[in-house]
């Protein structure tokens, strides 16, 4: 007997669901005239067939055709058609020591501002979790950075920097413009500019997936904690840490991800100087796909390098978070 | 009957009047004109303005943010497309739309209607021909642009600073005629507890700004990116050229703070805030510091071309673009964009091109009395177009700009290194991208 889904029952054949309905078999097995019966199967695929359809258009398929590009040397602006070249501009990316340096600054940006991003966006949570007058208002105030565009922000803390009259070195206490730092123009300063201007656009993102953790942590694991006259530094390390370090991991997770493909705040900065202190892979792989190069078949390997890992570094994250929830 | 008589009397003068038409004999009514999104453009939408008026044929310029101008063209290229008849584009572009055939050849056409001889030889020279020294010509210099300099005339005619300088430096206080001129005055001026320093310099790393800054003491220093066998080694890294950039270098010292990424807009920036004695700039964002609105120096701003290196010899960085017919089009559009060029050379034309705010490279429209007197900075500029160079127009110029610009910036703004260990590593990095592309062995 032929099951037809759109008629079925909890697996029951169609005649049975329809005697028990009252239709008789000749109602059942007749569809209306001109009127073709779909499967939920046949509608669930309709459905889904133009987000699929998207899908291959506008992901797929061009993660494919870059994953081919990355082996040619191929200009998009030129009319020559790619030419294979297997696998020599990875190569050539892996042995130049210019792009081992643009991964070298990438990775300490990242480590910089993530782990920052998480002291200061924990700290934070900490701050507000307890309830007081206009917690809610400074709740809201703190999350304004993360709702702003990047190249606006960085727009933004240009003229913070500016020695000349931006307001961040009075407010540090450098009044003498002559021998005021100059963030963005300074080798040494210029990384960690950006690592504060991330961390302050971002940390309220870390903040509100510790506060959601935070307020999921029942009561009375704190009241028995108390019986037991367990101190705070107990209480934070044993109940609060831990039961936040699911949501903890997920923030870093996404930030460590953004952090390795960080290139609007850069550019919108210090454009990857002075000189290359500041110029992280982002960067170069925009330099080298546009801006007069145009070397789409190297850039498509950098991507793809890039790509390969924030998988791996994600995977890292991934397990710790399964054995979390195991453990 | 009487209908049927109507109808063929309609479609016959329907007929009469598409051979008839002056634009209809070669079925073109309009002609498309890609440009950048800037002032110029609009000056040339005026100009087609008036040649729709004397003939008939709409020309339509359509701007482009300078942002995502090369990309959209080279797109264009890329598809062979047909969207524009004639293209006004960077000098630098020459070596790839060329190579790969984007360009129509217009030696033919500017050497037999005598075009050729109407413009300056270096906006030809830089704006049309490739390769360079070939007598091949791609392009009509249209927006001539170089570097140039505006300075404060209040701070310069000053009786006090005139003294004081002279004291100082033994000569007197003038427009500089050397870079080393230069150099002192940028240093008298630069007085942080005023809130006033001596100079802007151009310090941009994302695109080509420090190296169009640079260029201009670094070609007056006898300096020169690669030698006529492409080889860049012991070419760009003289004795001279090193000097040049210490130069440069100590430019930047005396410039605002904060000004360590700074390109045009920054320079006028620095200038109507006060902040800065002299600014070098392109030509084309002059006329905003002529601007009383804009500039509240405007009246006492004064403007002048590039002072001369150590033997004598004056550069200054090329800006500017010509005008181009784009390949793929029919004969038909060939034959039209042609005839519009043919017009817009003409010195009626050019001089209207000019009064409108456009930099003409027409030698008689620049020698004009008309043209010198028209805006203060003009006759600056009229002088300097007879002694601009470029950067490169080879298809791999991109590739040689990046190079550049993260030493020089890397140096000049950063303080890493020497000028000597910059100027290495720019000739062993070009060499690379030369040797890469085949150029030397």
């Amino acid at each position: 007997m032929r099951y037809v889904n759109s008629s079925n029952v909890k697996g029951r054949p169609v005649s049975q669901v329809n005697a028990q309905r009252g239709l008789s078999s000749r109602q059942e097995t007749v569809p209306p005239a001109g009127r073709r019966q779909l499967s939920d199967m046949r509608i669930v695929q309709l459905f889904i067939l133009p987000t699929i359809i998207l899908l291959i258009l506008m992901n797929i398929f061009p993660l494919i055709y870059s994953l081919f590009l990355s082996f040619t040397n191929y200009s998009v602006i030129s009319s020559d058609p790619p030419v294979w070249v297997g696998l020599e501009n990875y190569t050539h990316i892996l042995s130049d020591p210019d792009f081992w340096h643009n991964f070298a600054t990438t990775g300490t940006y990242a480590l910089l501002s993530v782990s920052l991003q998480t002291i200061v966006g924990f700290a934070l949570a900490m701050l507000l979790r307890s309830k007081f007058t206009g917690s809610g208002i400074i709740t809201t105030l703190v999350l304004v950075p993360m709702m702003l565009s990047p190249i606006v922000v960085a727009v933004f803390w240009r003229l913070i920097f500016n020695p000349s009259f931006g307001i961040l070195n009075p407010i540090l206490g450098f009044t003498d413009i002559n021998t005021s730092p100059e963030w963005l123009g300074d080798p040494a300063l210029a990384l960690w500019a950006i690592v504060i201007v991330d961390v302050w656009q971002w940390s309220p993102f870390v903040m509100l997936l510790c506060l959601a953790g935070l307020s999921a942590i029942p009561e009375y694991l704190y009241e028995a904690a108390a019986i037991d006259r367990a101190s705070a530094w107990f209480q934070f390390r044993r109940i609060t840490l831990p039961q936040v370090m699911p949501l903890l991991l997920i923030a870093v997770l996404f930030r460590t991800i953004e952090a390795f493909k960080q290139f609007d705040l850069v550019q919108g900065l210090t454009f990857g100087g002075p000189g290359d202190a500041t110029e992280t892979v982002s960067v170069e792989l925009y330099r080298l796909a546009f801006q007069g190069q145009f070397e789409t078949g190297l850039s498509s390997a950098l991507a793809y390098i890039v790509l390969v890992v924030i998988i791996a570094i994600s995977n890292l994250y991934i397990r710790a978070l399964n054995r979390l929830r195991e453990g | 009957m009487h209908k049927k008589s109507f109808l063929i009397l309609a479609l016959l003068g329907l007929l009469v009047l598409t051979l008839g038409a002056p634009a209809g004999a070669q079925g073109i009514t309009e002609l498309n004109i890609w440009w950048a999104e800037w002032d110029p453009a609009n000056y040339l939408q005026q100009i087609g303005n008036d040649y729709e008026a004397a003939t008939g044929i709409k020309v339509n310029v359509v701007q482009t943010p300078w942002g995502g101008y090369f990309d959209r063209v080279a797109t264009e290229w890329a598809a062979q497309g047909t969207a524009f008849d004639m293209v006004v584009g960077d000098s630098q572009w020459l070596g790839q739309a060329i190579t790969e055939g984007h360009y129509v050849d217009m030696t033919e056409f500017l050497t037999s209607t005598g075009i050729k001889d109407t413009v300056t030889p270096a906006t030809l020279t830089y704006y049309g021909e490739y390769p360079s020294g070939s007598g091949s010509y791609y392009a009509y210099p249209t927006e001539g642009d170089a570097n140039g300099w505006a300075y404060r005339k209040d701070l310069f005619e000053n009786p006090d600073n005139m003294a004081a300088f002279e004291a100082e430096f033994g000569y007197p206080l003038a427009i500089p005629q050397t870079w080393e001129q230069l150099r002192d005055i940028a240093k008298f001026f630069t007085r942080p507890d005023e809130g006033l320093y001596g100079i802007g310099v151009y310090t941009q790393i994302d695109y080509d700004g420090i190296t169009m800054g640079f260029q201009n003491p670094f070609f007056a220093y006898g300096g020169d990116w690669y030698d006529a066998e492409f080889n860049a080694l012991g070419v760009v890294d003289t004795p001279e050229t090193i000097a040049a950039l210490e130069l440069y270098k100590e430019l930047y010292s005396y410039a605002p703070p904060g000004t360590n990424n700074a390109f045009f807009a920054e320079m006028n920036d620095v200038f109507v805030n006060g902040q800065a004695a002299m600014i070098m700039n392109y030509f084309a964002f002059f006329p905003a510091l002529a601007n009383p609105e804009i500039n509240p120096f405007a009246e006492s701003t004064g403007y002048f071309s590039m002072p001369a290196g150590p033997s004598g010899e004056r550069y200054a960085a090329l800006g500017g673009q010509g005008i181009s017919i784009n390949a793929y089009i029919d004969d038909a559009r060939k034959q039209a964009s042609f005839d519009f060029i043919t017009w817009f050379a003409t010195q009626e034309v050019q001089a209207s091109w000019a009064a409108l705010g456009g930099y003409t490279c027409n030698i008689a429209v620049l020698e004009s009395p008309e043209f010198l007197a028209v805006a203060p900075f003009n006759a600056a500029f009229a002088e300097t177009m007879t002694f601009v160079k470029d950067f490169s127009n080879i298809p791999e110029f991109g590739q040689l700009l990046a190079v550049v610009q993260q030493y020089l910036h890397a140096y000049v703004v950063g303080g890493e290194g020497t000028a000597e260990d910059a100027m290495t590593s720019i000739a062993e990095g070009m060499d690379e991208v030369l040797a890469e592309a085949g150029y030397v062995g």
